[in-house]
């Protein structure tokens, strides 16, 4: 009969009773303190203080009431995986969504000649200019 | 059926485990890899959701003062409690209080219920003032453009969120009939562990839709 | 003098409920085999008829909007019931337990109800072909998807049934591969087959999902109005491509990373060497599974995504092809010097390196925005996927099939007449596609019914080509079919290796092996010791 390393688990882990109800009145607090708090205006902030709270509530049904704390490793990385790909999934989305507008300007910024080729001024062609001369300065039209 | 185990094969154990720690740990690998699929399920509404406020900031916020902070609170404060009980069942039949467990599995069920007839009044509520998604959108007092693309987002996510509701409803069911069948002790209550770890998912979700939609600056 | 073992998995319980019930992975395995054959061949059907429309320019056989039917489906079936379960669920199915000593998969009635939820999916995807079909392209683009009056909804839901087949199947070897390995097999002494699936479950899982709230957006669109990829009631056409893509571009490393898996296997053992760079080869599959969720917008280059977007989206793409390009080299590296013998399987692998190594590359050249700002949406674009398609993935289940066919049946097909058929299908493959190229850098658009004349021969070639590669698919049916029950029976190791799967015979018995296996060497140990091969 073999005993595998990978399946050594700890003897299930009862929790006592006062983590729970502890973490219960933490949400329960944390729940009225953002409801107050979105009745404040922050501007900006608002969003960013409700989305703080939310995680912290979520982190607390995770790690306590779901067992992450005390589990595995690994269950707690399965989990944080779908966090990590739902942001690039979010980040990316928005660097489209939010930066629409961008072409317009791009279009609009007039090209910039600096190339010789759209040197107007007339070049001999059987002379090697000398270095000081002016003629073949770039003459930089913006 | 493998005859050369030296130590009882318990009855629960299946066939192609070795020993009961390897199912009881594959089953919950198996279980967090599907609430890693619910995350990345309702994360793509989560995108729509970030998308259409960001190009329509003050719409989003006319529009979330049409829905109720307080039906939500409540909303919030019952789901809660709900993953407190359903937790509490798993620690009670992990110490084999069998009759304790099923009291908050029922409680679970109830407070459950007590979340969708909350979800029901303010759906009604808005299907009788015509704040719904997309083409049946009719209501008049919304400031800016396209107010029905917050009442489809808003719709497209509770809904979701509801249907989860319901089949996290009907998996407690289920696991309420196995215990008081006592088909679950301290030895083996994996299935009422995964259902645990499913509704507190559930939980988690409207712990974020609910400051999302209700609690917009 | 080989025999086939007189109990085995395949006779071991009679009657087709011990079949459509089955908890043996193996015969699930067998299930899914005949399955993702028959859609091969239904969406193989559709790709001669599009050939034979393309033979010259205007209508041949059809009108131009069932010509958009028949694109529509020959890649909607290729792509959902063909090429995404092929090798997870037909090999892979078959080989992850035995591969690690196991007796079954994690979850035996999650791997039936994957079956059956492919089936179902596959039933409304039949149900939508009956009912007028779609004509919207196998991507479902907004706005023409929320208007056109085809039968999207069933198809769309069949896409979406068929998504949780492959959650189911990618859940089931995470947890698999995890859990069930023998002692002693750690996580670097695994096959790299193992290591293909193990990447390409976890794209399986974290991708899937997407796909799923993608369609039930679409349906919701056109079922309700609720607007969010409608620009009139202020929703975005592009957002439903960004949704669309999150999937669909890890999707295609979920068609290539279990196929480079089958290489590296296939490579080693008809090299009777060990693989070159195992651990770079291991890390690149988990490297090619990350970086390929943050690419998907090199799909929308000109769909008017912002600037900043498509400018960073190329660059990443860039980054995509290093980790295939290490394998390629490990694969090279791994020959090096072998004893190399040139039986099909190996013929197949040798055609996957040459295919893969061009269809990647064009796959970079459409990385670069600028280039792809002109071969977008022609025919370049579907040469390239059909080369890492089918010139990558497809070679390498062809390859997986002749190599443990006599594993799975107890007998052996003709070499001579699958040597034929890979040569056609090698020959007809490049001169269908090859041409493509060509068109495409000429300007030729894809999805097009009609053409202008300039471009008919390489038309007309490359439908020509389409039928050598059909006349190389109908031989390997015959002489597959045929070995089944007439076969000469190949023994436990047919190809002298050394991963696990043969240490059992041919076929295995239930329960994978007699007595469970010690492990006791590496997958690719051939310095050490060369088994004798049984037949």
């Amino acid at each position: 009969m073999h005993m595998s390393q990978q399946n050594k688990t700890n003897t299930p882990h009862v929790l006592p009773l006062q983590v729970y109800l502890g973490t219960a009145a933490a949400l329960f607090v944390l729940t009225v303190v953002t409801v107050m708090v979105s009745f404040v205006d922050l501007g900006g902030w608002n969003i960013v203080v409700a989305l703080a709270v939310a995680s912290v509530k979520a982190a607390a049904v995770g790690l306590i009431f779901m067992h992450l704390w005390f589990d595995r490793k690994v269950f707690l990385v399965i989990f944080l995986a779908g966090i990590v790909f739902l942001t690039i999934f979010i980040g990316l989305t928005m660097l489209d969504t939010m930066r629409r507008g961008d072409i317009y300007q791009i279009s609009a910024d007039p090209i910039h000649k600096n190339a010789a080729m759209y040197d107007t001024t007339a070049v001999t062609t059987d002379t090697i200019p000398a270095a000081a001369d002016s003629t073949h300065s770039a003459a930089n039209e913006k | 059926m493998d005859g050369h185990e030296h130590s009882a094969h318990p009855a629960h154990l299946a066939h192609h485990f070795s020993e009961p720690a390897q199912q009881a740990e594959s089953a919950k690998m198996g279980m967090w890899l599907f609430l890693l699929t619910e995350v990345l399920l309702f994360g793509g509404l989560f995108v729509a959701y970030t998308v259409f406020p960001a190009w329509n900031p003050d719409m989003f916020f006319n529009a979330h003062k049409h829905l109720n902070v307080y039906l939500g609170t409540l909303n919030t404060f019952v789901l809660i409690s709900s993953s407190v009980t359903m937790a509490l069942a798993i620690r009670s039949i992990q110490l084999d209080r069998r009759d304790v467990s099923i009291r908050y599995l029922v409680v679970t069920l109830l407070l459950a219920a007590a979340f969708l007839v909350v979800k029901y009044f303010e759906y009604s509520h808005k299907i009788h003032l015509g704040q719904l998604p997309g083409k049946f959108y009719t209501f008049t007092g919304i400031e800016g453009t396209n107010p029905h693309v917050f009442f489809s987002v808003y719709f497209a996510m509770t809904g979701l969120h509801g249907v989860h509701v319901l089949a996290g409803m009907s998996v407690i069911g289920w696991v309420l009939m196995r215990t008081r069948r006592g088909e679950l002790s301290s030895e083996y209550y994996t299935p009422m562990e995964m259902t645990g770890l499913y509704w507190h998912l559930v939980d988690m979700i409207w712990i974020f839709l609910f400051p999302l939609l209700y609690l917009i600056g | 003098m080989n025999t086939i073992p007189e109990k085995n998995f395949l006779n071991a319980t009679r009657g087709w409920k011990s079949w459509l019930f089955t908890l043996d992975h193996k015969r699930i395995g067998v299930l899914y085999l005949f399955s993702i054959m028959a859609a091969f061949l239904v969406g193989g059907v559709f790709a001669i008829l599009i050939r034979l429309e393309l033979l010259g320019p205007g209508r041949n056989l059809m009108e131009a909007d069932t010509y958009n039917q028949v694109f529509t489906l020959h890649g909607a079936i290729m792509i959902f019931l063909f090429i995404i379960p092929s090798i997870p669920a037909a090999l892979g199915n078959f080989l992850l337990p035995q591969m690690i000593g196991a007796k079954d998969v994690a979850f035996p009635r999650l791997n039936l109800a994957s079956w059956w939820v492919y089936i179902l999916g596959s039933i409304f995807a039949v149900i939508s072909i009956a009912m007028g079909s779609v004509d919207t392209g196998w991507t479902f683009y907004t706005p023409y998807a929320t208007e056109t009056q085809t039968s999207v909804i069933s198809m769309t839901l069949g896409v979406f049934i068929l998504g949780f087949s492959s959650i189911f199947t990618g859940l089931n070897f995470i947890v698999t591969i995890h859990k069930m390995r023998l002692p002693g097999q750690t996580w670097f002494r695994m096959p790299l087959f193992v290591w293909g699936l193990y990447a390409t479950a976890i794209i399986q899982v974290l991708a899937t999902p997407v796909l799923g709230i993608t369609m039930v957006l679409l349906i919701l669109e056109r079922v309700a109005g609720i607007g969010i990829f409608d620009p009139a009631m202020g929703g975005d056409p592009v957002l439903y491509q960004h949704f669309f893509w999150f999937y669909s571009h890890p999707a295609v490393y979920i068609m290539i990373l279990p196929g480079m898996g089958i290489i590296s296997e296939l490579i080693s053992t008809f090299s009777k060497k060990r693989i070159f760079g195992y651990t770079a080869i291991a890390y690149s599959s988990l490297a090619i599974a990350f970086i390929s969720f943050l690419v998907w917008g090199h799909h929308m280059f000109v769909s008017g995504q912002s600037q900043l977007a498509a400018t960073i989206f190329s660059f990443l793409t860039f980054l995509v092809g290093i980790p295939s390009g290490i394998k390629i080299f490990n694969w090279l590296a791994t020959m090096y010097k072998g004893r190399i013998t040139f039986e099909t399987p190996m013929l197949y692998a040798l055609s996957f390196l040459f295919l893969f190594t061009i269809g990647g590359l064009t796959g970079i050249f459409l990385g670069a925005l600028a280039v792809d700002i002109h071969l977008h949406d022609t025919y370049f674009v579907v040469a390239h996927f059909h080369y890492v398609m089918v010139g990558g993935t497809v070679m390498a289940f062809l390859g997986g099939i002749h190599y443990w066919w006599p594993k799975i049946w107890g007998r052996m097909y003709s070499e001579f007449w699958a040597k034929i058929a890979a040569a056609f299908v090698f020959v007809g493959f490049n001169m269908t596609f090859f041409t493509q190229f060509i068109l495409g850098s000429q300007g030729m658009p894809r999805r097009y019914y009609t053409y202008m004349d300039q471009y008919q021969p390489l038309h007309a070639f490359s439908s020509v080509g389409s039928w050598v590669m059909a006349v190389g698919f109908i031989i390997m049916g015959v002489y597959l079919f045929h070995s089944i029950k007439r076969g000469r029976p190949a023994g436990n190791n047919p190809w002298g290796a050394l991963t696990l799967e043969w240490e059992t015979t041919s076929p295995p018995p239930t329960e994978n092996f007699v007595e469970t296996p010690k492990f006791s060497h590496g997958p690719y140990d051939y310095d050490k010791n060369v088994p004798e091969r049984t037949i």
